[in-house]
């Protein structure tokens, strides 16, 4: 039986967004799932700046080394069961960045990911899928 | 009076990019501001050396995904310069296309963010709307939403038929019907003109020294618009820059509702005019050798960029000044004196792109 809490929280999860050094496409297309076409508010996902409210942790780009605090911190303040999202092929693996002297390559380099979201740019409707996936394994975390 | 100075960013929920400013505030004043950049820096000039020169293109084009298809576009003309490649008209128009159809998503992207930085929730909705179908239009054309690749070193990839052409054209008849349900809006708003207006004076002479680039430097009535070098088809269409005078954040506003409608013409005047003909020239075996330049006009502004070719298949160097980074020091101008409520809308107001500033 799914207890009252993880229910409520799988109804409306809130994810908080962080772009760490992407090239904005696929940060666009994150928004682009905000509106109206794909309006993710209808499954209750909410963006909010503050992660010490979020859920979900939706991370673009290949980090690099200035950001890398950044997006541990973010993390750290995120209270559990979190789950985290990479949006497309630089944040999976450093993508076309791959080569780049001031990229990690992929931001599992820095904190754990869960579900990760291919393309470049990634499609909306992958993302929306990536985050419903996300949903399956926040209910899963006991 | 005791000053206290903190930071709006790196994650700030107004930008969905990541730079800090530094704001020391008096009171509700803001009395100093200080950029911290870096935390989109990926290195891609020096990555760029690393490959050969045709795979750049891609590379280039992902600076920056809103104005991807201007990015890719400058790298090409660029690389066609040095080996002095002539590309057929009907690339040239069709670069004209994308780049426009661009240009008209990235100013609806903006104009709905500029709404959603003072809680216009409805109408950034509704500008996010009318660019979907822009993008729509861009995927039924190239194939891809945002980084399209269909510019490659002499011409384009793709061709547009007489029947995308004309769903195009309905596309885009549907998408003016929503501009000008939206921009009447930004025109008379109150609630808008009192957020915008005689925010974020940037005078004219100040803009001018400042070296400010694109709408911002259009918007302090400098008639500066590098599509009137005539790059590409825009030499033939009778292109006209969009200028405004008060210098404001409501002028600059402005500036990207006229140019918005004025992309649409020229979206329509390039299709009326599309010549027929190859969609490529062939690409002889020397790689670039020498110096070239070239200066292209992306939605945020002038975008410059150098490279010193050796003769080998990979560049010597490539140098890419983008319009945010040209805009950042007339930001700094900007906001000193003005109400901390008012900093997120004055730093919509250039249309910043870390992503392009910090590359
Ligand atoms: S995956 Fe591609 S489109 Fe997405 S942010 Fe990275 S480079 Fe840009």
């Amino acid at each position: 039986m799914m207890g009252l809490i993880t229910k409520s929280r799988i109804k409306s999860p809130w994810i908080v967004h962080y772009c760490c050094g992407s090239c904005n496409g696929c940060d666009i297309e994150l928004l682009a799932c905000l509106t109206p076409l794909y309006d993710v508010e209808r499954f209750g996902i909410l963006n909010i700046g503050n992660p010490k409210h979020a859920d979900l942790l939706v991370v673009t780009g290949p980090v690099n080394k200035r950001n890398e605090r950044v997006l541990l911190n973010l993390y750290h303040q995120m209270p559990e069961p979190r789950v985290v999202v990479a949006v497309g092929a630089c944040a999976c693996t450093g993508g076309i960045f791959y080569n780049c002297y001031n990229v990690l390559g992929g931001i599992d380099k820095v904190i754990p990911v869960d579900v990760y979201v291919p393309g470049c740019a990634a499609r909306p409707e992958a993302i929306i899928d990536g985050i419903v996936m996300a949903l399956d394994k926040l209910a899963k975390i006991k | 009076m005791s000053k206290i100075t903190f930071p709006f960013g790196p994650q700030h929920p107004v930008l969905p990019e990541a730079i800090q400013l530094s704001l020391t505030c008096e009171d509700e004043k803001v009395v100093e501001v200080l950029p911290v950049i870096g935390y989109m820096h990926r290195g891609i000039e020096k990555a760029a050396e690393r490959n050969p020169y045709v795979n750049n293109v891609f590379l280039c084009e992902r600076i920056c995904g809103i104005c991807s298809f201007i990015h890719a576009l400058s790298y090409c003309q660029l690389m066609e310069e040095l080996m002095q490649v002539e590309v057929p008209p009907r690339a040239r128009y069709l670069r004209v296309v994308w780049s426009e159809l661009s240009r008209m998503h990235s100013h609806l992207l903006w104009l709905g963010l500029l709404a959603d930085s003072f809680g216009f929730e409805s109408l950034f909705m509704q500008c996010w709307r009318a660019r979907e179908t822009v993008l729509d239009a861009l995927e039924m054309t190239t194939g891809q939403r945002v980084v399209q690749s269909s510019c490659v070193i002499g011409g384009v990839r793709r061709d547009i038929n007489a029947d995308q052409a004309r769903q195009l054209r309905e596309m885009l008849a549907g998408v003016k019907a929503q501009i000008d349900a939206v921009l009447p809006v930004f025109q008379k708003d109150y609630t808008i003109k009192a957020r915008t207006v005689g925010k974020g004076v940037l005078p004219k002479d100040q803009a001018w020294k400042l070296g400010a680039v694109g709408p911002t430097l259009r918007a302090s009535g400098w008639a500066w618009d590098c599509r009137s070098l005539g790059y590409a088809a825009y030499g033939e269409l009778g292109f006209e820059p969009v200028v405004e005078n008060d210098g404001d954040s409501y002028a600059r506003t402005m500036v990207r509702a006229r140019e918005l409608v004025q992309s649409y013409e020229l979206v329509l005047r390039a299709l009326d005019a599309l010549p027929e003909g190859p969609l490529a020239a062939k690409i002889k075996g020397v790689p670039p050798k020498g110096e070239a330049i070239m200066r292209t006009e992306q939605p945020r502004g002038e975008l410059f960029e150098y490279a010193r070719g050796n003769g080998t298949p990979r560049l010597e160097r490539l140098k890419i000044r983008t319009p945010t980074f040209a805009n950042i020091p007339a930001l700094l101008a900007m906001l000193p004196g003005c109400e901390i409520a008012d900093v997120p809308v004055i730093v919509l107001s250039i249309d910043p792109c870390i992503a392009c500033l910090e590359r």
